[in-house]
């Protein structure tokens, strides 16, 4: 047998930015953000080309969230960061069942746990009034330990907004880039902009797989945005300070402890430490808000995790009795700025920064707005593909469930040879373990790779850039 | 090998390890019809199958045996009694019946069964559980990983890392290093001596692998693959140590999270099931044998077990157990013990099957008194010197079985 050419040798060899075409849109990283913006333009009409550093995409900021689907009921009155989660929360519930996008209604309970708090509800309802989520229920305490009665009888008081939902944050990113890809646009992967100019028409983007032309570039580089405005415009609006959130994910049983999401009253820096269920069917404490420099790396702390245990059990006592699955700590693109930072320059370059921990909820509102700020001769795509993603939410139908699955390979998860199979082809096939892990859930559960890491190698010999050697990766 | 699972049997064992195997056999053993085991591996065999080193097989077999051998021995064995296995089903929900919810490459069907056992066994903790700090680099692996990467695929991982634990399956990771040609550069164990009995802990000076005691693994960094560790020495000091790669060994939890997301009753301390001296569950259609009990006991422990809970079984079914409530509750009293089983005695039963040993583990080094008291009377006591994971039994025989009430296991410690 030939020896198999490496995924990213033969990304290469076909790679259409060395073959001189020319794009009408280079959106540098493909995070949730950058894979909103390429389906949107894609869909209105655009060539797009998405240029990520990364062996992967959503390898920075959106590796690691909370998987929520906010309303906006707290975000800043008149900000474009509440405009922006209004309409990608709409826009979201429209576009998910042709995208095959889960979604559980859970509602969040906001809850005081001091007089202190208390006191800041009213002003939190009337927020949310003003900001349009007109359907909040303020509780008392009863009413709240009768809603969940899990919950640490010192609660004080608290509100109910019902629209504030779990989604699967990264099934929902892969989708809005699958859609773009099959609708014509193109993905290049360990595809950083090192440097460029706007030659008066288009944009020469230098990379280390070639030269790139487009004649708009849009800056959605997360936690390097500042950086890439820099070298591509020479000045920026805006420093990024990363920062950090850290995450203690519970095993399964610990679900049935909450039904709603279970937020703090927030304060000016941060929505708090959440405690929710996720779409897999786990129970998630966190995240920690450390601001720091280093952009590249989130590393985890056992104290701060030890912290959020103890806060996650003084919220749900039940918690103290359940066990750890996974840790993980992410970096959300933190500037000097509250409100997301979205300007449009001269030279054809539109910067999307600032975007934090709203990111998820509001992507397909970003992109609608950055859309909307581009005067464009394109036509609307007419009849897109709509690609039906792969259904990882734990109340299914999930694939172990039906014929011909190839059998179970991660127990925990439940994962089957044809889910894995699957997620390592295609136009968006996985190309790092943490790539397949994001698109299958494989060896994220209770054992974390004690069971089927070495299935799982033998599986991806020879077709991830890195060969396994255990079940994370640094991706 | 069979294909098509039966939607109905007399008994179906989840799991096919020496407590599952030995069961199915014995089950067949003493005339039960319908017997099914099911494993979610692709093969049979459990655990042994990838510890690929002596000593099994002593109790069972009379002679010192490999893992995969003795592994393939239980399985003809079973086959031979006439007992099915199926293996790449994996039972995904338990419900009162007893009825079994499983899935295979064919998709999800149900199993209805007279009784059910649950033999899944027990894994190592995961670095999560642990929360150690740092990166996530590739490398980062438990011992059942290594051996399943090294003896059943024949892969290399890394070349030094570092081993962390020293119970006996951070020997058995030893072991396999020394197989795959990996040099561990260290081992780090946070107590101040090897958890494993002697001789397993001249090992590591055997190969040249550097012990260090009392201290911590705090963090793992790297990038894609292992970089260094960080440790903290006895003096609470922190140091950096070259490594391309992460064992993270022992600390056995039961594999029961079927039983969490179900209707039995489990036992925080141990983290397996509520059961009697049969081996029977809250709900008495359901038995329960192996390491699933608790963490964690060798593979003739559980052979044996197997074996009494396939009499057990034979003995329910026809009408012989003592009925399962009632009783005496077994507790264990105090941060010094882990964990005591079966938690129920019940009466006795005409046939055999019944356990003979209350297991019980502790926390932490202890010398002193092992008691066991009702309602203040004193029992039964026993002198003890041990350690974590190291076996403590008490004879059910010194015990009122039959009788009611509460008895309660605790340990009253020498002052030194």
């Amino acid at each position: 047998m030939p020896p198999r050419a490496s995924p990213l040798a033969r990304a290469r060899a076909s790679d259409p930015a060395l073959t001189g075409g020319r794009f009408d849109v280079a959106v540098i990283g493909a995070g949730i953000v950058g894979c909103a913006l390429a389906r949107r333009l894609t869909l209105d009409g655009a060539r797009v080309v998405v240029l990520e550093q990364a062996a992967e995409v959503l390898d920075g900021a959106s590796k690691g969230n909370s998987g929520l689907l906010h309303t906006g009921f707290d975000a800043p009155e008149g900000s474009l960061e509440l405009d922006c989660i209004k309409a990608g929360h709409a826009e979201y519930q429209d576009i998910r069942e042709r995208l095959n996008l889960p979604l559980i209604r859970s509602a969040a309970l906001v809850l005081a746990w001091t007089e202190e708090e208390a006191a800041a509800l009213p002003g939190l309802m009337n927020q949310a009034q003003a900001n349009g989520v007109s359907d909040v229920q303020p509780l008392d305490r009863a009413a709240l330990l009768a809603l969940e009665p899990g919950l640490a009888p010192s609660v004080q008081a608290g509100f109910r907004v019902p629209g504030e939902a779990i989604i699967d944050p990264w099934s929902a990113a892969h989708a809005y880039l699958l859609q773009a890809l099959e609708n014509g646009a193109v993905l290049l992967r360990g595809c950083e902009v090192t440097g460029g100019r706007h030659d008066g028409a288009d944009w020469q983007l230098d990379t280390p797989r070639g030269r790139v032309t487009a004649g708009l570039v849009i800056n959605a580089a997360g936690n390097y945005g500042d950086i890439v405005d820099q070298r591509l415009i020479g000045r920026t609006d805006f420093t990024l300070r990363p920062r950090k959130g850290q995450f203690v994910v519970y095993d399964k049983p610990a679900a049935a402890l909450a039904g709603h999401i279970l937020l703090p009253v927030p304060t000016k820096t941060t929505k708090g430490v959440v405690v929710c269920r996720t779409i897999w069917g786990n129970l998630l404490v966190g995240p920690t808000a450390e601001d720091q420099d280093e952009r590249a790396t989130a590393t985890l702390v056992p104290a701060a995790l030890e912290a959020l245990k103890a806060r996650g059990a003084a919220i749900l006592p039940g918690l103290a009795q359940q066990k750890v699955t996974a840790i993980y700590a992410g970096l959300r693109p933190a500037t000097q700025f509250k409100d997301y930072q979205i300007r449009k320059h001269e030279q054809a370059y539109i910067t999307v920064g600032g975007i934090r921990s709203t990111g998820l909820t509001a992507a397909l509102g970003i992109a609608r707005h950055v859309a909307g700020l581009i005067e464009a001769p394109w036509q609307p795509v007419k009849d897109p593909a709509w690609p039906r993603m792969p259904m990882l939410a734990e109340d299914g139908p999930r694939d172990w469930q039906s014929a011909n699955n190839g059998g179970i390979l991660c127990h925990c998860e439940k994962v089957t040879r044809r889910e894995i199979e699957a997620a390592l082809t295609g136009p968006l096939a996985a190309q790092t373990l943490a790539g397949l892990k994001r698109r299958t859930r494989v060896t994220m559960g209770r054992c974390q790779g004690f069971y089927c890491t070495a299935d799982l190698a033998e599986v991806t010999r020879g077709r991830l850039v890195r060969p396994m050697t255990g079940q994370d990766d640094g991706a | 090998m069979a294909h098509d699972l039966p939607a109905e049997c007399d008994v179906a064992i989840i799991g096919a390890g020496p407590a599952g195997l030995a069961a199915a056999a014995e089950l067949r053993a003493c005339g039960a019809g319908r017997v099914i085991v099911l494993d979610r591996e692709p093969e049979a065999g459990g655990i042994p199958r990838h510890c690929n080193h002596p000593p099994y097989g002593l109790r069972e077999y009379h002679r010192l045996m490999r893992g995969p051998v003795y592994a393939a021995r239980l399985v003809q064995d079973a086959w031979a009694s006439g007992a099915q296995i199926f293996p790449g089903a994996t039972v995904t929900a338990l419900h009162a019946g007893p009825r079994l919810t499983v899935s295979t490459a064919s998709g999800v069907q149900e199993i209805l069964a007279q009784r059910v056992l649950i033999a899944t066994g027990v894994r190592e903790s995961t670095r999560a559980e642990r929360l150690i700090g740092g990166t996530k680099p590739g490398g980062v692996l438990s011992t059942g990983a290594l051996q399943g990467l090294v003896h059943l695929k024949g892969m290399q991982p890394f070349q030094r890392p570092v081993l962390l634990g020293s119970e006996l399956v951070a020997f058995s990771a030893l072991l396999t290093c020394r197989k795959a040609g990996v040099r561990p550069v260290a081992m780090v164990e946070p107590g101040p001596r090897a958890t494993a009995r002697w001789p397993a802990a001249l090992l590591p000076r055997m190969l040249g692998v550097p012990l260090h005691l009392n201290t911590d693994l705090v963090a793992i960094l790297g990038e894609d693959r292992v970089r260094e560790v960080v440790l903290r020495g006895p003096d609470g000091t922190e140091r950096s140590l070259a490594a391309d790669g992460v064992i993270v060994s022992g600390r056995f939890v039961p594999e029961a999270t079927l039983l969490r997301m179900g209707h039995l009753e489990v036992d925080p301390g141990s983290g397996g099931p509520v059961v009697d001296q049969f081996g029977r569950c809250s709900d008495p259609a359901y038995f329960a044998a192996g390491n699933l009990l608790r963490p964690v006991e060798t593979a003739g422990w559980s052979w044996c077990e197997g074996q009494r809970a396939g009499r057990a079984i034979t003995a329910s079914l026809r009408g012989a157990l003592p009925p399962p409530g009632g009783g005496l509750r077994v507790v264990a009293e105090g941060a010094a013990l882990k964990y005591v089983l079966p938690q129920r005695l019940v009466a006795r039963g005409c046939g055999a099957g019944a356990g003979d040993l209350l297991q019980l583990r502790v926390t932490q080094p202890v010398k002193g008194r092992l008691v066991v008291t009702r309602d203040g009377a004193e029992l039964w006591s026993g002198q003890i010197d041990t350690r974590p994971e190291r076996r403590l039994t008490v004879p059910i025989a010194a015990l009122p079985v039959g009788e009611t009430g509460t008895l309660t296991v605790r340990i009253e410690e020498r002052t030194r």
